[in-house]
């Protein structure tokens, strides 16, 4: 063991050292361009891709019925990241593989995968929480009616997301993009006997299909006005403030990207499917709520930074006011939801819109490693919540916080590792989330500081935010497992398998913030700048804490704390009775959701569905049936004159030729007398003839 | 002694020959006439021969193949005319016209 520690050890030194003359970059000297570890790290992609198909076809022969493969394949990937991940952290990992698929025109088009600070934390997270994601799913998705083939969409949602983040070009993040949506269509719609999981699935869909839309406007408007889908093509242009076509269309590729990002990032107004998507299984909710799909748009805006933060004034610098502004509301908006919700999943969900939206303003305010800092942290204790939601579930067969209650003697490592991911979540020191949510804070209050206006007006919804959502855990936390049971099943301490994922994931709760505390250790501003020369570009993020801006958020947490659980902690007669505060004209608003969703469905869906509808009935009835018909008459008419050409050309050809053949014969045949002397005197003639000729010539 | 005079005998030979095979109806006389025209090919030889002044005599010796031949011919043809006699009562080669197509 020992032996293989050390020249495993060697090996990564020898791989380090190959590169050793690296490029230049910020903090951390890029140590390693090369060697194997980074040119096989494609594995990283394919292998769960190949599971997935795997799974599907073959996975209910296997002894485990296919998840056996799952997790190995998703293992494989938390082992391998977190190889790059620490090797990233020391050395500093800088790499890119590309393939060329097709060339058109002058486009080319690659698959490649990308191995640098940004795309190895994301194979990180995606890997090691979706390991514990799996190990959980084992024993969630116990029994269930389509266990392989959850496993197997689960397997493609994972190798979706991979795809996505190691694309060094927009037209492999777009496939990484769709694959995501795709997958998470199966997952959220898993449970399709009932048709409210249905609606949930298309709704999901659908929304992430408009911003899709304008994500390829923008990746168009990019491509074309760079002339190529790279990402260093982009960045290179902007890097160097080259005013050109680029400059001239910034705005508008740089609003329509944004577009899609606030899609898949669920941002306001464009949140509505999310809390939807709580319609799929747990763990699904666990994952895309932590690591996958809702990240995507954070890290888009992260991949394209340095064109948002806009140094030299010529490109998409105005676009970060609308990102500001957007994420400040959702944070805001969504955060209130989360109040008046009974669903702890939609609690969590709302919670998660929320969160984005600290993180999409992050990206506003021009602080990309804060963002980033709040997306790793969130991505262990959002998935901590949501598996510790899982457990109380799947102990209480519901949903319904009025249905839990007093669940914290009977299931204490839930309650534990729940009581952990609040904290974290709400930013106690030195929970994970108090280091990332005071980074972005501080960094607003920057950014306000440093002429961008509209940061200070955002810098008080994040502190309101901060109470909010102290506020709302609070509530759940009173709600679930404090007071009286209040149930009907009888609830027990979920299986090891379930168990010990959230005490995993409780540790990285705990522990994934100090990576980045401001004055003691900043290894993580480091681990991400390596590709983007962060220091040229003035990354907005704060370089140390804001104690004001500190000392207000902690205060307004342990208030909201102290608030929640005097309103909700105390027990009474029936949950419900727990929960009965309202505030007059606010509780209806939040409790329609802002009628956002009614408003979507009165002014675009309904319109669009019965009129559109029966447009597509119309074509379906007589242009396509037409087509279909007129199809159908075409070939019965070519088969008419194919047939006939068989039966009058070809038959009559061989026909001929037998006829021909008869008739000569008939007239030949008159020339065999059968008298000898008649034959000699023909040869006779003949050789006089042929005597003749021969003289003649 | 011109060598015209003795191809003139071999043609007037072989031409009443032939006139013989094309004309007569009985298969014997035919079978006659063929060796008419095998001795006037056999005079064109010798003559030729001599003519030529050949030291091998290869025409010679070629026209005494052929009587030889002949021989053997006429054996086998009156062979098969005697069957056909015995089978048809006839030696008719009028009549003899099975292979009428």
């Amino acid at each position: 063991m020992i032996q293989l520690a050390t020249s495993f050890q060697q090996l990564i030194l020898a791989t380090a050292e190959e590169g050793s003359n690296a490029a230049e970059g910020h903090g951390t000297v890029p140590g390693i361009t090369d060697g194997f570890l980074v040119e096989w790290a494609w594995l990283i992609v394919v292998v769960p891709l190949v599971a997935a198909f795997l799974i599907a076809f073959f996975g209910k022969k296997l002894p485990l019925q296919g998840w056996e493969l799952a997790f190995g394949s998703i293992a494989f990937v938390g082992v391998y990241g977190t190889v790059l991940f620490f090797l990233n952290a020391t050395e500093g990992i800088v790499y890119e593989g590309t393939i060329n698929v097709a060339d058109i025109g002058s486009f080319a088009i690659e698959w490649g995968w990308m191995v640098d600070g940004l795309s190895i934390m994301m194979y990180f997270l995606v890997g090691v929480v979706g390991m514990l994601v799996f190990m959980y799913a084992k024993g969630y998705m116990h029994g269930d009616i389509r266990y392989t083939w959850f496993f197997a969409s689960f397997s493609l949602f994972a190798g979706g997301m991979l795809v996505l983040v190691s694309a060094p070009n927009l037209i492999q993040l777009i496939v990484g993009w769709e694959l995501v949506g795709v997958s998470s269509y199966l997952l959220i719609g898993h449970y399709w006997e009932d048709f409210d999981n249905v609606d949930a699935a298309n709704k999901a869909f659908m929304v992430n299909k408009v911003s899709d839309a304008a994500l390829f406007i923008g990746a168009i408007i990019m491509a074309v006005s760079v002339g190529s889908f790279s990402f260093d093509a982009v960045l290179d242009v902007v890097v160097h403030g080259e005013s050109g076509p680029l400059s001239q269309y910034a705005f508008w590729a740089g609003l329509a990207i944004f577009i899609g990002a606030m899609g898949k990032s669920a941002q306001f107004p464009l949140h509505v499917w999310l809390p939807d998507a709580m319609a799929g299984p747990t763990p699904v909710s666990a994952l895309m709520h932590a690591a996958t799909m809702v990240t995507a748009g954070v890290y888009l805006l992260g991949r394209l930074f340095p064109f948002y933060l806009d140094v030299s004034g010529l490109f998409a610098g105005d676009v970060r006011t609308i990102i500001i502004i957007v994420g400040g509301l959702t944070l805001f908006l969504t955060g209130l939801i989360a109040i008046v919700q009974d669903d702890i999943k939609k609690v969590l969900a709302y919670s998660t819109v929320s969160q984005l939206g600290y993180m999409i303003a992050a990206m506003g305010a021009g602080a990309y490693t804060a963002g980033l800092f709040h997306l790793f942290t969130h991505a262990f204790f959002k998935a901590l919540l949501f598996l510790g939601a899982g457990s109380l579930i799947h102990a209480v067969h519901s949903n319904n916080m009025s249905d839990m209650g007093g669940l914290r003697k009977k299931m204490p490592i839930t309650f534990w590792t729940f009581i952990i991911g609040t904290l974290a979540l709400v930013g106690i020191f030195p929970f994970a989330g108090f280091f990332s949510k005071d980074e972005i804070l501080a960094s607003v209050k920057y950014a306000g500081g440093d002429g961008q206006g509209v940061a200070n007006f955002i810098l008080v919804l994040g502190l309101i935010g901060a109470f909010v959502t102290a506020f709302y855990m609070a509530r759940a936390v009173a709600l679930t497992f404090f007071g009286e049971y209040k149930g009907t099943a009888h609830p027990h301490e979920s299986p090891k398998s379930m168990a010990y994922p959230l005490i995993g994931l409780a540790f990285f709760a705990i522990t994934a913030g100090w990576v980045n505390i401001p004055g003691v250790y900043t290894g993580f501003t480091d681990w991400l700048a390596t590709r983007v020369p962060l220091s040229g570009m003035g990354d907005h993020h704060a370089e140390s804490f804001d104690w004001p801006v500190l000392i207000i958020s902690t205060l307004l947490v342990v208030t909201a704390l102290v608030v929640g659980w005097r309103v909700y902690g105390k027990d009474a007669d029936t949950q419900m009775a727990r929960d009965r505060i309202r505030i007059p004209v606010l509780w209806p608003l939040l409790e329609n959701k802002y009628y956002i969703d009614d408003l979507y469905m009165s002014g675009i869906v309904r319109p669009i569905m019965g009129p559109f509808a029966r447009a597509i009935l119309w074509i379906d009835m007589h242009v396509v049936d037409g087509i279909v018909n007129g199809v159908g008459l075409g070939a019965l008419g070519v088969a008419k004159g194919v047939q006939s050409f068989d039966s009058n050309v070809v038959d009559g050809l061989y026909n001929a030729t037998g006829a021909g053949t008869g008739a000569a014969g008939t007239i030949l045949r008159k020339s065999f007398t059968g008298r000898v002397q008649q034959y000699a005197a023909f040869s006779f003639v003949g050789v006089i003839v042929i005597v003749v000729l021969f003289i003649i010539f | 002694m011109t060598i015209v005079q003795f191809l003139i005998v071999g043609t007037a030979l072989f031409s009443l020959g032939l006139y013989g095979v094309i004309t007569r109806k009985n298969a014997v006389l035919v079978l006659v006439s063929v060796e008419l025209m095998l001795a006037a090919v056999n005079i064109n030889m010798v003559t030729f021969d001599v003519y030529l002044g050949d030291t091998l005599h290869q025409g010679q010796i070629f026209s005494l193949f052929i009587i030889a031949l002949a021989a053997a011919e006429v054996g086998i043809g009156i062979a098969i005319i005697l069957m056909i006699y015995r089978n048809r009562q006839s030696a008719d080669v009028d009549e003899l016209n099975l292979m009428k197509g």
